[in-house]
């Protein structure tokens, strides 16, 4: 038998595949194509406060290896999530965890209150790093007072696990993972979409309504690599990388580079069960080489032999 | 209706005009109910740059064969790609996806207009109309007489009209110029093509107190509601296409 189990303190997580906020819905979307609750953790749309409409239309343009979007964190709010879609999913067998948003820190903070009290939810992913929206965002995950500020006023407001998203939009990612690290985050996952623009050229106009969208797909999964080894050998909390991850081999990689689990993320767009698969092929691949638990393999390549 | 991801084998791919084809597939297993309006999202393998899967509308289902049809149009890579396929290659399909046509009241005289290949929905719906006895007019709408799709299936279905936009042939024009409008007057009006056509027939019917449904055609990414990037601007917010639609009441719509 192979151990593929993580933890983050002291919160379990079965096996270390994960699916990327804002690629998954909230799970039932995904519920004819597999038995979700298979998966380590799902972590869920981004939600807001009040309800969002999001960007307007064009939202997606495919690139090679990959696409932007510009969805905008479009979602009805924590009313709406507590009422019609908790009681949906709060019985999935695996872990939660909510993708929160805001344009202030007093949202972000009004936000994880809120969802601390829903007893199904057993942590929560900061973002502060959406790149598709005016107000918050992507602006406090640039900056690192803003980062360290938020992290801080959430992680006080906020006693179950915490995990920072980190932009991929900087020079020095590990000077983001570091501030996290010491305001009390549980886990940093990694990374969020790269900031891109496609021009439409035969009607010679910006092909998203916002003009520059998030990138995701293979395009980027060597940066998101990258980053997810300098971070994962500079800090002490666990390590969730993803970007780009398509096949086992992809979720792989970033185990051996040093994250503790990984996410999946646009894959789903295009095969339902791409989550699935790479769970399943992480397994085999821990029995085809000899190993026995998860932790063998994670930052692999890092260790002195 | 349970979606599903499966692959189908292409027992037939026609060419019916300079740029338009249809695949025939075989399912492996039975098929689900697929309802008229309904699409696939079919992956596109051998072509580096595509991505995502392509969204095409269901042309034709045959229960009796497990097959179904799909009427393709090449605009890109992707469906480039697809019109090279072989007898006995293999598809992936996730099906079937979005919602369908909405069905008629009693006793209502019905219209189908299509344009280009947006006519591919309205082979499938005038099937099922005929099978629950309707008889709907077709009107189809072609740029010139090179760009018409073969539509000998559609004389089964109803009486069918036709508009070139330089009267190649049938009646010069828009769908929205041709004489049957003016002539005879409708209950329901069921639409897929170019959006500026759909735009002119709905303003048309909402000129007559026509009830209408149209089908969108926009840009997707995974086809069954988790990127939300295929939305359509309602009087109800930001809609997904793939979920929602692609037949959407023009009532519904901000048009």
């Amino acid at each position: 038998m192979v151990n593929l189990g993580i933890n983050i303190g002291d919160l379990h997580f079965k096996n270390p595949v994960m699916t990327a906020s804002g690629t998954f819905g909230y799970g039932p979307e995904l519920d004819d194509f597999i038995d979700v609750s298979r998966l380590g953790a799902i972590f869920i749309k981004g939600l807001t406060l009040e309800p969002r409409e999001g960007n307007p239309y064009p939202r997606m343009a495919e690139t090679p290896a990959g696409m932007l979007n510009t969805v905008g964190l479009q979602n009805k709010g924590i009313d709406h999530f507590e009422k019609s879609i908790y009681p949906r999913i709060k019985g999935y067998d695996t872990n939660i965890i909510v993708n929160v948003n805001g344009s202030y820190i007093e949202e972000y903070v009004e936000l994880s209150e809120r969802i601390g009290k829903l007893d199904r939810i057993p942590g929560i992913e900061l973002n502060i790093s959406c790149p598709n929206v005016k107000m918050g965002g992507m602006s406090f995950g640039t900056n690192l007072d803003s980062a360290r500020e938020a992290t801080k006023a959430v992680r006080a407001a906020y006693s179950r696990k915490l995990i920072v998203k980190l932009s991929p939009n900087v020079t020095d990612i590990v000077a983001f993972a570091r501030v996290v690290e010491e305001e009390g985050a549980d886990s940093i996952s990694l990374i969020n979409t790269l900031l891109g623009m496609a021009v439409d050229v035969p009607n010679m106009r910006p092909v998203l309504s916002t003009i520059t969208g998030g990138l995701s797909g293979p395009a980027i999964k060597p940066v998101a690599l990258r980053m997810v080894w300098q971070v994962a050998k500079a800090v002490k909390i666990p390590v969730i990388g993803m970007g780009g991850i398509m096949t086992t081999s992809d979720a792989l990689e970033f185990l051996l580079a040093g994250a503790s689990a990984v996410q999946v993320g646009t894959a789903s767009f295009i095969d339902p069960q791409a989550s699935i698969k790479i769970l399943e092929g992480i397994e085999n691949y821990m029995i085809e080489k000899g190993f026995s638990d998860l932790k063998e393999i994670v930052g692999y390549i890092n260790r002195k032999t | 209706m349970a979606k599903r991801i499966e692959d189908f084998k292409v027992i037939e791919n026609k060419r019916i005009n300079s740029d338009s084809y249809i695949l025939k597939l075989s399912g492996n297993t039975t098929l689900p109910e697929i309802k008229p309006g309904q699409f696939v999202q079919v992956r596109i393998d051998g072509s580096p740059d595509t991505f995502l899967r392509r969204p095409i509308s269901v042309y034709d289902v045959d229960y009796g064969r497990n097959s179904i049809r799909l009427l393709i149009q090449i605009v890109g890579q992707g469906t480039e790609a697809l019109s090279k396929l072989e007898v006995g290659d293999l598809l992936n399909l996730v099906y079937p996806l979005g919602n369908s046509f909405g069905e008629p009241h009693e006793k209502e005289k019905l219209l189908m207009v299509g344009g280009g290949v947006g006519i591919a929905p309205l082979l499938f719906l005038g099937k099922h109309l005929n099978s629950i006895d309707y008889k709907p007019d077709v009107l189809l709408g072609f740029r010139d007489k090179k760009r018409i799709i073969d539509f000998e299936e559609f004389h089964e279905i109803g009486n069918v009209f036709l508009t070139t936009e330089d009267g190649s042939q049938g009646e010069k024009g828009f769908v929205t110029h041709h004489s049957i409008l003016s002539n005879f007057k409708y209950n329901r009006v069921y639409c897929c093509g170019p959006d500026a056509m759909m735009k002119a027939v709905a303003a048309y019917c909402k000129r007559n107190g026509i009830e209408c449904e149209v089908s969108l055609e926009t840009l997707m990414a995974c086809g069954f509601g988790i990127c939300l990037c295929c939305i359509v601007d309602t009087v109800r917010g930001n809609l997904c296409s793939c979920t929602e639609g692609p037949v959407f009441n023009i009532n519904l719509l901000k048009w």
